[in-house]
């Protein structure tokens, strides 16, 4: 069939369009808004501006308390979901289900639903009364309990993001030949070397992947902060929210959005570099 | 399988590690919903109980008249329905177009769709706010969907191609023989082949945009999505209210994920390599 070598292009040129139009341009206006100083000048005043305001050193805090503690969890836990499937042929269908849904929630609606259980006359309060462990309702969420709302928000966290990195985890799992294990079987390995020394190496590329997603995806977090700790859990994305929406310091929204997104990318490099996946593996 | 069957010990342990798993995926979206579902008394009953005793029509009726909710879950909906049809629009000619030609800027198309993955787009929100009050899109459901179809068009793109790619060339072919042309063997062949996965992606995009709160908000005054209206209301709306808006925002989510669970692998384990 003869056809004019411009189709694909033509069946390209929307997306791209699209995206340069509200992906690629947005993204160098960000960068103009965070170094331009409001006399059009350039400079770093937006970022110093940024770095003075009282909350910066708390919201920068708690962004990696909340990524590191959550995404090594998370990684773990999921590693655990997947290698218990392997086992289960009964039902797993199910399980994948029940297991994956916290990927249809939001971080706001994950901060609700842990709000319900964690506030002071929660279901987690009734439950330790019931126990006889308390005597009257205890707060978790103030910011007289900095631990513990800490521990609330990376909870939540977990709980709803883990699905992602379960899911491909085992979609990778899937695609694993079962040769490489088995020979680990017939050479004598225990069940733990067998998960260490092959089942991990060889899920490295899928292991990449959701480390990736899961990290840009963290630092990004902020309702369900809001949600749980209001402002006494600030992180860098809600401190561009209140930038932007009640101080309308467009400015200062936009240095925190460079700032968010260097720390992405610095992160993703770091994985590709870190978990460097040799070419034939891919 | 040809794996060992480990000993009955061990699999207790494993049952019970999988009961323990479930219960901690589905108790808090119970307890979510009996405080939603149980009005405004059991936000301050002390202690509260775990079997849904309060529940009854008064209570169900009150959930179903919170008027803020149902309003801005009617501009969710909107948002989210445009942000679907605006991702397939994209995302379904540059699927076949990766999947079926090999051209120069292909690879650089590819960088740009990935790219989009490193960077959190939803924060790119900020500077759209003033093209969009000029463009007259802003605080609308169309404005929001725009942001949000830039987060699923890629996805869309890359699922598309990888589905395009599973279809033989052949089926398409032996349709241009007997006279079909390039788009109505598409039609005809290629679009019924692949519906199932589009219908999966779309439902994707949607629950995307469905879930997305930052853009929403930053775009958002008065057309309000679900998302935006209950973080704008946390810190003065009642309990009960908030848990209300908590399970109308999940309850659509845990469908949808149950209406695509057969695809999630296939299209996690592509849309991310």
């Amino acid at each position: 069939m003869r056809e004019p070598k411009a189709l694909p292009y033509l069946l390209i040129a929307p997306s791209a369009l699209f995206l340069t139009g509200l992906f690629l341009i947005p993204l160098a206006q960000t960068a103009v808004l965070a170094f331009q100083e409001s006399g059009g000048a350039w400079g770093l005043g937006n970022l110093r501006r940024m770095t003075d305001e009282l909350n910066f050193p708390d919201a920068l805090a708690n962004t990696f308390k909340v990524v590191l503690l959550a995404v090594p969890l998370q990684l773990v836990l999921a590693l655990g979901m997947t290698m218990a499937l392997r086992n289960i042929r009964r039902g797993r269908d199910l399980l994948v289900w029940v297991w994956s849904i916290p990927l249809g929630i939001s971080d706001l609606a994950a901060g609700l639903v842990w709000l319900a259980i964690l506030n002071d006359q929660g279901w987690l309060n009734s439950a330790l009364f019931r126990l006889g462990l308390i005597a009257q309702p205890q707060a978790w969420l103030t910011y007289e309990t900095p631990a513990a709302l800490l521990a609330a928000i990376v909870i939540a966290e977990i709980w709803r993001a883990t699905a992602i990195v379960f899911v491909i985890l085992l979609a990778g799992v899937q695609l694993l030949p079962k040769e490489y294990e088995e020979a680990a079987d017939v050479f004598g390995a225990t069940p733990w070397q067998r998960f260490f020394r092959i089942t991990v190496p060889l899920l490295k590329p899928s292991i990449q992947t959701a480390l990736i997603l899961r990290t840009v995806l963290a630092f990004e977090m902020f309702a369900m902060a809001m949600a749980l700790g209001g402002r006494n859990f600030p992180v860098l994305v809600s401190e561009a929210f209140n930038a932007q929406y009640f101080s309308q310091d467009y400015g200062v929204a936009a240095a925190y959005a460079v700032l968010v997104m260097t720390i992405s990318v610095a992160a993703t490099v770091l994985y590709l570099v870190a978990l460097r996946v040799p070419a034939e593996q891919r | 399988m040809s794996e060992a069957r480990p000993p009955s010990s061990n699999r207790a342990l494993l049952w019970a590690g999988v009961a323990v798993l479930c219960a901690w995926t589905l108790l808090p979206i119970y307890l979510l919903a009996l405080g939603a579902l149980g009005g405004r008394e059991i936000v301050s009953q002390w202690p509260k109980p775990f079997a849904p005793l309060g529940l009854s029509l008064q209570t169900l009726g009150t959930f179903l008249a919170i008027e803020g909710v149902w309003r801005a879950t009617w501009v969710s909906v909107k948002a989210a329905a445009l942000t679907m049809a605006m991702a397939l629009a994209l995302g379904v000619p540059a699927g076949y177009a990766l999947a079926r030609f090999r051209f120069r800027g292909a690879g650089a198309y590819r960088v740009l769709i990935l790219m989009t993955r490193a960077f959190p787009v939803a924060i790119l929100a900020l500077p759209l706010t003033v093209s969009f009050i000029r463009l007259g899109v802003y605080d609308t459901p169309l404005g929001v969907a725009l942001v949000h179809a830039v987060l699923a068009t890629p996805f869309a793109t890359l699922v598309c191609a990888s589905l395009f790619m599973g279809i033989p060339k052949e089926l398409e072919e032996a349709a241009w023989v007997f006279g079909c042309s390039r788009f109505t063997g598409f039609l005809r062949v290629v679009l019924p082949l692949a519906l199932p996965g589009i219908a999966a992606a779309s439902i994707f995009a949607f629950v995307l945009s469905w879930n997305e709160v930052f853009a929403a908000s930053v775009l958002t005054v008065r057309q309000r999505t679900l998302t935006a209206y209950l973080l704008s209301v946390l810190s003065e709306s009642p309990l009960h209210l908030q848990f209300a808006g908590g399970l109308v925002l999940i309850v659509p989510s845990v469908l949808f994920i149950f209406l695509v669970r057969r695809r999630l692998f296939a299209m996690w384990g592509i849309g991310n390599r």
